[in-house]
């Protein structure tokens, strides 16, 4: 395997007294698409908020492009990360959102503009052209003028998509974006997915509890249980032939859900 | 006793005058309020408790006294304090009482109008690799602001209407001239009487257009609605 894009190093997240995450060790390879799948509470959120820098482990290290990401080396010995290193480490990473985080201030262009602009000082023209590209590209061609509170759940979530993907993150993070719609928009937002994934070079890790759909896209699909990885490998192997018996259980919850 | 209508002629200049101070003094007071509550909230949000602990003690000790019990301290007693103790002019004590105690409850706008920007909105701009700076002036502020501004002119109200409490310590606002003018002729109905009608007049004006702001900004993000439906009725009616 090529070197990780991203690694986990027993890297372990408890909430007060509550230990969520016991040790999860991850590699993951650049461009590789992985699916996080589990029951409700088992951590998934928490892996990929602590890779977003959102929430600080409580021990172990991830690294990001062979950087540590919550530590940085001082004089020899990893110290806590500041700001700026934390800056210039997270530039590497995107994330979309359950509900969506648009700017309501803002036009649909501008939430595109603003971090292009902001973080990576490009002009305004060269930001405006790439955002209205990739506007374009999610199908929002038309709606660069209107505020997020015009447009519907889908268009918001394509939006969010659009404004991750205009800083060219090299790993992206959807957590359960496609939870908070109503069913007859969750098409629209996948296909969205399905295109991004499809040119390839970017790692993605996606929280889901579409199967169908992981199944589809994902390189490896990841089965988290009670704050470890309790199964992985590819989607054939875990979505089809998995060992363990809460594997199966928790699979069986969607075929009987699963209305095709 | 019958209404004299020379005592208001004679009286109005006086307290035309004295208006000019009452509005400056409400301006000044909340200008520094509101620069004052910059610094609590401020603060506020160092993250270390023995701070909090002790901005919050002071915050709720301000806010429980009268701010006339505050007034009388500054001008009467803060003088006779041994080695910080300094005379202070009418005005100079009136900012300080008047614009400290108000500071204390403009700190809590801000306070409110900070919380009232969901949680999300910090992580996507986190998320997006936004400085602090670029955080606080392109995403949160913008956000935090708008709804603040009626709660701000609420308060520019009640302090235009606590003013006239500086009188005790001899500013010559309106309703210092209105006493100074009756304690001359024995005439308090006629003067006092306009004092009230020159608050109305200002007040009353106020109070409406911060209910016309407080509707602006509850329909800000639909309003700037360039390509939404209303243009596009207006084309339909152009080409029928
Ligand atoms: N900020 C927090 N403070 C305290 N507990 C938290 C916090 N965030 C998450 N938790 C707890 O950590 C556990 C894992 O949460 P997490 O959101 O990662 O689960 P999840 O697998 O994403 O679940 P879901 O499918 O419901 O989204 C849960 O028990 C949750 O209550
Ligand atoms: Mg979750």
């Amino acid at each position: 395997m090529a070197e990780p894009i991203v690694r986990y190093k027993d890297v372990h997240k408890s909430f007060g007294d509550v230990q969520v995450l016991k040790g999860i060790d991850l590699d993951i390879a650049p461009a590789e698409k992985i699916a996080l799948i589990g029951p409700s509470g088992s951590g998934k959120t928490t892996i990929i908020r602590m890779l977003m820098t959102l929430e600080e482990p409580t021990s172990g290290v991830i690294e990001v492009d062979g950087r540590p990401l919550w530590h940085m080396e001082k004089e020899g010995e990893l110290v806590p990360a500041n700001e700026k290193h934390l800056r210039e480490v997270r530039g590497d990473i995107g994330m979309v959102f359950q509900h969506f985080n648009l700017f309501p201030h803002m036009t649909i262009l501008d939430n595109c503009m603003v971090a292009p602009v902001h973080v990576k000082g490009e002009s305004k023209e060269e930001a405006k052209q790439r955002s209205i590209e990739m506007l374009e590209k999610v199908g929002l061609g038309d709606k660069l003028d209107n505020y997020p509170s015009q447009l519907s759940g889908g268009q918001k979530q394509r939006v969010a998509m659009a404004r991750a993907l205009v800083m060219r993150p090299k790993v992206m993070l959807f957590d359960e974006v496609t939870s908070a719609l109503d069913p007859e928009l969750v098409g629209e937002v996948l296909e969205v997915i399905r295109d991004i994934a499809q040119e390839g070079e970017m790692a993605m890790i996606l929280v889901t509890h579409e199967m169908e759909f992981a199944r589809d896209i994902a390189d490896r699909v990841l089965f988290l249980d009670e704050g470890t990885i309790a199964e992985q490998g590819s989607p054939e192997e875990v979505l089809e032939n998995s060992k363990s018996e809460r594997l199966q259980s928790f699979l069986s919850r969607f075929r009987s859900s699963s209305p095709s | 006793m019958t209404w004299s209508w020379n005592y208001v002629w004679d009286s109005f200049p006086l307290i035309f005058e004295g208006m000019w101070i009452t509005l400056g003094l409400t301006i000044g007071c909340f200008a520094f309020a509101m620069a004052f509550g910059f610094v609590w909230t401020f603060l506020r949000r160092i993250p270390w408790k023995p701070v909090q602990k002790v901005v919050g003690f002071v915050l709720e000790f301000i806010r429980s006294t009268p701010p006339l019990v505050q007034l009388f301290f500054l001008f009467y007693a803060w003088p006779m304090v041994p080695y910080v103790g300094v005379t202070l002019d009418p005005i100079t004590c009136a900012v300080l009482g008047l614009g400290g105690h108000f500071s204390t409850y403009i700190s809590e706008i801000y306070r409110s109008g900070i919380e009232s920007v969901d949680k999300g909105q910090w992580e996507a701009s986190t998320a997006l690799n936004l400085s602090t700076r670029k955080k606080w002036t392109k995403i949160i502020l913008p956000q935090a602001i708008p709804p603040t501004i009626p709660m701000l002119g609420n308060y520019l109200i009640i302090m235009f209407k606590e003013v006239p409490l500086t009188a005790t310590i001899g500013v010559t606002g309106m309703l210092h001239a209105a006493e100074t003018f009756g304690s001359q002729t024995f005439a308090y109905v006629e003067p006092l009487t306009l004092v009230a009608v020159f608050f109305l007049a200002m007040s009353y004006p106020s109070a409406v257009l911060i209910r016309k702001l407080e509707a602006k900004y509850n329909r800000r993000f639909d309003k700037k609605n360039p390509t939404g439906t209303n243009k596009m009725d207006k084309g339909v009616a152009l080409n029928g």
